[in-house]
Parts: structure tokens; sequence; C-alpha cells
């Protein structure tokens, strides 16, 4: 994006940029349906959690398998405290901090003692890490039932903004605002915040340290960072991320289960960060609504097959997984560096020893 | 030259397996010389810079620079500390940008947290422009104003050099220590290297210069050590080591005059 130097043409941009997002539910309502509204706001939270791991793989350069866990940590800690399950209904505005606080907990806990594996080593210790917290969340029914198990969590407490639910439809100067609409501006909000954060934060000399770390943490080191330190804050900051919308999905859905938090969905966010350009903000945000959105529209096949060829060729979740893996293979081949790059690598390569 | 000591090694040693890389190594470096460290290939001047600057743990021996022990100390608590170093194999923030390279090298002169940096509040954005601004100085110090935006990792390999050089010197250090900074340079840009050389000394700031091209490491040095096999063959005033028969072995006649 370069309008040139005409500040008034910049702030047109802006302008029509916001004026896009703030209709775009309404758009897509009345162009696609009400169900992509959902789809709208499901894009978002994507884009919270792609972004905030982006921090650590994009950012920091370490490769974590297991970030769905911090979303799992914030959902939960929502869910528990917002719910007939204990019969407490803390407010959103003391959930969200706190789910926040817990995540990046955690984040501190799996990273202290692993920060000083490297590459594969921590891609496998967070992989377990996320497959632990799903099988806790499963099996913490008994002897107490804390999670409820399998079950999950349900009639969780939508978010409420002075005494006004979300999840309520509301009227307002002659437009229909559904639970969908409403929650995509309240989840518009949230995903601008950690823009700007991740922005901010790249562009500081703490975001500068990490990008040194990824490229060379030896060098890095040297120079006088504390790796060990900064590699934490990393961790931290993207759990915190994953765990304020864990929270507002929680509150969005209405109902948590471990079945949302499969490694699967971790991949699937390192997708988004991968396929965007590791790293470069607008590229990841990028990554994420597409990831979110293609699935979605590869439904419409079946229906499309049928019409036409007056049968389902195709199951369309299998083209789904089909099209992804054939995407990555080629972006892989095509476009190593994510659609957006965030700068061309330099060819000089890493030489592992210290010299 | 006054004669206080600034860096002070006691019977270093490192071995890696079998190998001595660094055999009870011992020398002291006077505040604002410059000290040539030479040797053949593995002789383990590398080994000591590393165990000088905290990336190796050295197996025995002591080392105190400024008057404190900085053996077994943290790579960054040792660049806190007031040294900083090169690389033989550059070993630049490849992605970033030249500019962005010394940045990184304020950090530790710097203090904003994440805080700061999400606010960006008057005391983050005023710290900010002083890192750019002092960053632009080192680029322009070190003969490098055209390429502030150029990729680290594009840049040609006497610029890649300097601008290792430019990123050490941003962590303001006491002592600079630069592994083989002439290797792959041209006779011009070995010529530019030796001014800045001369001009960083006379900033105040003491080197420790490995290097193989002996025309400039004995001339601009004011006293060398001479490692060989992980031993410190001899010590002393460029002349002198020049004619030590131990050192004229070691050499056998090789780029050695
Ligand atoms: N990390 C390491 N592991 C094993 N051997 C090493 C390591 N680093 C250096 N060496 C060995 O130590 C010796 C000294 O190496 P080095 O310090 O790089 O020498 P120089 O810099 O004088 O050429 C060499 O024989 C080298 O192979
Ligand atoms: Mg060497």
């Amino acid at each position: 994006m370069n309008p040139g130097c005409r500040p008034w043409l910049r702030w047109a941009l802006w302008a029509a940029i916001a004026l896009l997002l703030l209709i775009l539910p309404f758009a897509t309502e009345a162009l696609l349906g009400r169900s992509w509204v959902r789809i709208l706001a499901v894009a978002l939270l994507f884009v919270m959690l792609a972004l905030g791991l982006n921090i650590v793989v994009g950012f920091a350069g370490l490769l974590d398998l297991g970030y769905i866990a911090f979303f799992a940590v914030g959902a939960y800690s929502y869910a528990l405290l917002a719910s007939p399950q204990f019969g407490i209904h803390w407010p959103v505005l003391v959930l969200l901090p706190l789910g926040a606080a817990l995540a990046a907990l955690f984040g501190i806990l799996i990273g202290a003692p692993t920060l000083r594996l490297r590459g594969d080593y921590l891609a496998i210790v967070t992989l377990g890490f996320g497959e632990i917290i799903r099988v806790l969340l499963n099996n913490l029914n008994r002897p107490v039932n804390i999670t409820n198990g399998p079950q999950g969590i349900t009639l969780i407490d939508p978010v409420q903004i002075g005494g006004l639910s979300l999840a309520k439809t509301q009227e307002f100067a002659g437009l229909t605002f559904s639970a969908a609409h409403n929650y995509y501006y309240l989840f518009l909000l949230f995903a601008l915040l950690t823009i700007v954060v991740s922005l901010r934060l790249q562009h500081s000399r703490i975001g500068r340290a990490w990008e040194a770390i990824r490229d060379d943490e030896l060098a890095a080191a040297a120079m006088g960072i504390h790796t060990r330190n900064l590699k934490l804050l990393a961790f931290a900051m993207g759990a915190t991320f994953g765990g304020v919308a864990g929270g507002l999905f929680a509150a969005f859905q209405g109902f948590v289960s471990p079945e949302s938090f499969h490694l699967i969905d971790s991949i699937m966010v390192l997708c988004m960060v991968v396929l965007g350009g590791m790293g470069n903000v607008a590229g990841v945000v990028l990554g994420a609504v597409l990831l979110t959105a293609l699935p979605e529209a590869l439904r419409y096949i079946g229906p499309l097959q049928q019409r036409l060829l007056g049968e389902v060729l195709i199951d369309p979740a299998d083209l789904r997984m089909l099209l992804f893996g054939l995407a990555l293979v080629l972006m892989m081949l095509l476009r190593p560096q994510g659609l957006w790059p965030v700068r061309r690598k330099s060819q000089t390569a890493e030489t592992a020893d210290v010299s | 030259m006054s004669a206080e000591v600034l860096l002070e090694a006691r019977g270093v040693s490192k071995r890696f397996g079998g190998l001595a890389a660094l055999s009870s190594v011992s020398f002291a470096m006077r505040r604002g010389e410059i000290f040539g460290l030479i040797g053949p290939n593995g002789a383990g001047k590398t080994t000591l810079f590393n165990v000088l600057t905290g990336l190796t743990a050295p197996d025995a021996g002591e080392i105190r620079f400024a008057g404190k022990r900085i053996d077994g100390l943290k790579p960054h608590a040792i660049a806190t500390c007031g040294i900083a170093r090169t690389f033989q194999n550059i070993r630049l923030f490849g992605s970033m940008t030249a500019l962005e390279n010394v940045m990184v090298g304020r950090h530790l002169r710097s203090r904003t947290g994440v805080l700061g940096a999400m606010l960006r509040n008057r005391a983050a954005r005023d710290e900010e422009r002083s890192i750019r601004e002092r960053a632009r100085e080192l680029l322009a110090y070190c003969g490098l104003t055209g390429r502030t935006d150029a990729i680290a990792g594009d840049l040609p390999y006497g610029d890649q050099r300097r601008l290792e050089i430019a990123r050490a010197l941003a962590t303001e250090p006491l002592l600079l220590a630069l592994d083989e900074p002439a290797a792959g340079m041209n006779a011009t840009e070995t010529t530019a290297l030796r001014a800045l050389l001369e001009r960083i000394l006379g900033d105040g700031i003491t080197l420790l210069l490995i290097e193989h091209d002996m025309k400039l490491v004995m001339s601009l040095s004011h006293r060398v050590a001479v490692l060989d096999y992980g031993e410190k063959i001899a010590d002393g005033r460029p002349d002198d080591v020049r004619r030590d028969p131990r050192v004229i072995e070691a050499y056998l006649g090789g780029t050695f005059a």
C-alpha cells in the first residue's frame, strides 16, 4: 500500500478501508447469506490467533506446533468462569485480561524449560504440550468435574456491553444486527488492536531483537541481547493474543469442548502464518482470512456437483484437504517465503559453528 | 599509552574432545592499545575470542575485564560489560537492513520494554529516534552511508565486514575484538579498514585483532601474541615477535616475513 506522498490520498484510502470494514457484514449478508457473517467473525478470531503465533514463529523464529493450547486456555478460563458449570458469572472485562494472563503464564511455563531446544526439538515439545492440554480438558471431569470432559461446557455467557447482550439481535437505524454482526464488530476492534500491537512491537527495540534472534541467535547474544528472556517474552506475547482470542471464541460460541483444540488446528494457524509470509503482519492477516474463507467456500462444491453432474463425485471435505495440500506444496515450490514475504531473504547461508 | 590493564586472561584452557584448542593461555591487554593475535590456522585464535565473549565456556582459567571476573558469564552480560566482537565467518542479521543491524547493536544501551513499545509513548519514541540517529552516524563512521536500507545479506563482502564493525560499535564497547576483519578484502578496502581501525582507536576503544594479513597486523598492533596449537608461544612488540625463533618455526616460512 503506497498511496504516494499526498497525505489526503492516504487519508482517503484509510477512510475507504474503514467504511468497507464497517459495511462488510451487511454486504456479505446480502450477497452470500447470514452464515457468511459468522464466517467473517471467525476469520477475525483467526487473524488474532495467527498474529499471536506470528510473534513466536514469524518474529522470533521459534517453531511452535502447540499454539492452539493457548487458545484453549483462554477459551476454558472464560467458559469456566462465565457459565452454569460452577455457577460463576464474571464479567468479560475481568475474564479477558484473566484469560490473557493465564495464557501468558502457560506460555512462560512451557517456554522456560524448552527454549534451550532448537527447531525440530522445540516443535516436538510444543506439539506434545498442545496435546497434553487437550487431553487434560478431556479428562478433568473425574474424580472432580472441572471441565465436563468431552461434553464440553455449554451455556457460556455472551459478551455484555452496557447491559446489552451481543448474542441478541438488535435493530438499529433500520438495520438488523444479528449476534454474528455484533461479534463481528467486537472482533474487528480486537483484531485491529492486535494488528497495531504487532506492528508496534515489530518496529521497536523488542521486535528487532526478536528478528535478530531469528536470523542468528548467537550473534544476537554476542550483541548483548538476553536471548532467553526475549524468547520467553515472544512466547508470552503470542500466548496472550491466543488467550484473548480464546475468551472471545468461548463467548461467541456459547460452547466449548476439547474438540476445537486439536493438533490440526495448531497446524491450521501455522499455515496461515506461513502462507501469508512469516513475519509480515499484513501477509499473516491475509493468510488468516484466506484460510478461514477458503474451506467454507469449498462447501459449495458439493451442491454444485449435484446440480451440474447429478451426483456428488468428490466429497467436499476430501477436496478441501486435497486442495489444501496442493496449495501448500505449490507454495513451498513457488513462494517459499509466503504470499507476501516480509523481505527478500539473503542468499548467505547460516553457519552453525561459531567462527 | 597508559599502562592500565583492561583485559587479563590467566591460564585459559579449552578442550574439544581430545583436542586442546587452548592450553593455559595467559595474556594482558592495556587500555588504548591495538593487540594483535596471530597464529597458523587452527591455532585457537577464534576459540579464544569465543571464550572471551562468553560463546564458549572455558574449562579452566580466569578472565578479568575492567577489574571484573567475566569468565562464565553469558554472552549478553559480557557485551554489557563492554566487549563487542565481529565474526570470522560474517554473522550479520541477514534478512534485516544495514541500518537495522546497527540498531540491534543499540539494544543493550536502550531500555524500552513491551509496554513502551505497544503504547509508543514519549519516552519510547524519543529513544527510538536516538537509536536510529546513532545507527546512521555509525554507518557513516564506517563508510556505509549509501547502504542504509540495503539488506545486510546482499551487501558485498567488504561492506558486510564493515557493517559488523558498525554493529559492534553500536554496543559502545570498551574493547572491540575483530576476527580477521581484512579477510576477503582487496587492497583498497584493506587500506580503508586500516584507517577505520586507527580512527576507532583514536576514539578511545581498545582493539583486539586477529588477522592473517601480516603487514596489516604487524604495523597496526602495539603488541602481538602468537598462538600455536592452542599454546601462546610468544608475545611482545611486533619487531621482537617477528624475530622469535619459535614464531618463525611455527610459521615455517609461510606468509610470515
Ligand atoms: N566447536 C568446536 N568443536 C570441536 N572442535 C573445534 C570447535 N571449535 C574449534 N575447534 C577446533 O579447535 C581448533 C582451533 O580452532 P580455531 O579457534 O577456530 O582456530 P583459528 O581461529 O586459530 O584458526 C581447531 O583444530 C578447530 O578444529
Ligand atoms: Mg579463526
